[in-house]
């Protein structure tokens, strides 16, 4: 077989094999959009087409179930985790990066060793801590570890300071600057591309998370996430599958939006960390 | 010699400022929890009645516990299906997103689809699929006129739990293999090819080779992610009273310390967790240096 036929007969197979492979990884995604649109009597239809198509699941989630506190809950605790990511990250990021004190090498040694270490460590200890001031049964526990640095975020935004210049934060100092102006006005504004992605891996993380409100918001619909809530009506709609899928369509919805339009950052972030909690 | 900025004065005190989050998160975090779990673990109590010595008991005792042994072997069992799984599939998906055919970046985004969502809402729909009336998969295997499965039966629940966990990873390891491949110099290729070798050979010579650093990555990775395995087991296999008849090691910690509250067994469980994790990692950076081979 001669060159050019031979790599014509890799490329068929190289689209045969990534069209299986994307049936397999997209066709549950497309037969629960398919199934959120019929009605609870077709639910075992075998077309993909629902027929009648119906809003019937979606107005059943808002008014007879707590969807919106759900996702207000949801949103609330998955921003305010952004910022305290965002701001306390930064942060020690750029002392890391820029400043020069005793013990900061054993102090930037200590916290990356903390990247050994399980997250589930954690649970016992903070849900006792919790528990002593008085916010279980809160959404605390949830945002509030955001607000304390982490080796993740600080590592990542103290390898993007050290890009650049020191010449920059010098200058700003001979001009009479402070180390909080330095930080505030010369170094956070040129680090928009790491906040960006870190923002949305803190995000997403914080949106899909299902253990930390498992644990410390087992049951309160008014309070809990997403997730849980997701978990609570899988139990007591067993079987529904058309609300059921309805209700994982609406609360996959935002992730997979800043997915399609921040594509970039998110592959480049999971190419540079590798890290998916 | 250090670099940077040295604080003057007063500065010392936002020296101080920006760096209390850190330290309070060091506290709290990761390495006080690491201490707090450690004494903990020496203690019987259920946060409602006082805390009372129980010295090694809970640690000895978790190794004489039917659940969490249990769980050990299944996270065992878990990883051995799981970190050769992942590896091999995102791996295959790397290389043909690699021909860099037209339309390709398509697939790569839609293969990447299940690492965006949620385990719970993802897990619904597995959850249907693998039901056993009217369960996807069992409906295609009669179509077929075959007998249906009973997926998430003892015998079969970790392995379907197992595909679905590869089938949400395979999307993030092949971006991480494709970055590894596309560092790969063409000249290797051309140089191979002037000297008439074939595909495979090219593949098993230059290839494999010359991406065993991200082989290595991604097996520490996924190991590591295989030993916290918790969420699909959750939404697939719990029963009503929230028992699981393949419990991960994280399934047992969550069981004891916040169904039972027996906050002493679950922090010594949680320490032999760190401590496998701490194991395996260590285990394959003793491997590395037989088989990795760096540029």
């Amino acid at each position: 077989m001669g060159l050019r036929a031979r790599r014509t007969v890799f490329d068929f197979l190289t689209y045969t094999c990534l069209i299986l492979g994307a049936l397999i990884m997209v066709g549950p995604f497309v037969w629960m959009v398919s199934t959120a649109f019929k009605t609870p009597a077709a639910q075992y239809s075998r077309s993909l087409m629902p027929d009648p198509a119906t809003w019937e699941n979606f107005q059943t989630l808002w008014t007879k179930l707590p969807f919106a506190t759900l996702m207000v809950n949801s949103f609330k605790v998955a921003l305010l985790s952004t910022a305290g990511q965002l701001i306390t990250c930064a942060m020690g990021a750029f002392v890391f990066a820029v400043v020069r004190f005793r013990g900061r090498e054993v102090l930037f040694l200590a916290l990356l060793a903390t990247l050994m270490f399980p997250p589930q460590i954690t649970l016992v200890p903070n849900f006792i801590i919790f528990k002593a001031i008085g916010l279980i049964g809160t959404q605390a526990p949830l945002w509030v570890p955001a607000f304390w640095g982490g080796a993740f975020g600080t590592f990542l935004l103290r390898q993007f300071f050290l890009t650049i210049p020191s010449d920059l934060a010098e200058a700003a100092r001979v001009d009479g600057a402070s180390l909080f102006q330095i930080f505030w006005k010369v170094y956070l504004p040129l680090a928009k591309p790491a906040l960006a992605a870190l923002a949305i891996f803190t995000f997403l993380w914080s949106w899909n998370d299902l253990l930390r409100p498992l644990i410390f918001l087992p049951t309160d619909l008014n309070q809990t996430t997403l997730t849980v809530g997701l978990s609570l009506f899988q139990t007591q709609y067993g079987g529904k599958w058309t609300i059921l899928m309805a209700g994982a369509l609406v609360s996959m919805l935002p992730m997979v939006i800043v997915f399609f339009l921040a594509q970039r950052q998110f592959i480049a972030g999971i190419a540079m960390s590798g890290v998916k909690k | 010699m250090q670099s940077g900025l040295r604080p003057l004065g007063r500065e010392r005190f936002w020296l101080g400022v920006l760096l209390l989050p850190t330290i309070i998160g060091l506290i709290f975090g990761a390495l006080g929890s690491i201490v707090a779990t450690t004494g903990l673990s020496f203690l019987k109590w259920d946060l409602i009645s006082p805390a009372s010595w129980n010295g090694l008991d809970n640690l000895l005792g978790s190794f004489q516990d039917d659940l969490f042994l249990r769980s050990i072997r299944v996270t065992f069992t878990f990883s051995a299906m799981y970190v050769p799984g992942v590896i091999v599939f995102s791996l295959l998906v790397a290389l043909l997103l690699n021909r860099q055919l037209r339309g390709v970046s398509i697939f790569r985004t839609l293969y990447f689809l299940p690492s965006v969502t949620s385990a719970i809402a993802v897990g619904l729909v597995w959850s249907w699929i693998y039901a056993n009336d009217n369960g996807l998969l069992n409906r295609l295997l009669q179509s077929f006129g075959l007998e249906p499965v009973n997926w998430l039966s003892t015998r079969n629940a970790l392995t379907s739990i197992v595909i679905v966990n590869v089938w949400g990873a395979i999307g993030e390891g092949a971006v991480i293999f494709l970055a590894g491949l596309q560092a790969v110099p063409r000249e290797y290729y051309e140089a191979a090819q002037v000297d008439g070798a074939s595909e495979w050979q090219q593949f098993w010579r230059i290839t494999l080779p010359l991406i065993t650093p991200s082989i290595f990555f991604q097996a520490i990775i996924t190991t590591t992610n295989a030993f916290q395995a918790f969420e699909y087991v959750y939404v697939l296999t719990r029963s009503a009273n929230g028992s699981s008849q393949i419990p991960t090691m994280v399934y047992s910690i969550w069981q004891n310390g916040f169904r039972w509250f027996n906050m002493g067994a679950a922090s010594a469980q949680a320490l032999v967790l760190a401590a496998l994790i701490f194991a395996m990692t260590g285990f394959y950076f003793w491997l590395q240096r037989r088989w990795v081979v760096y540029e």
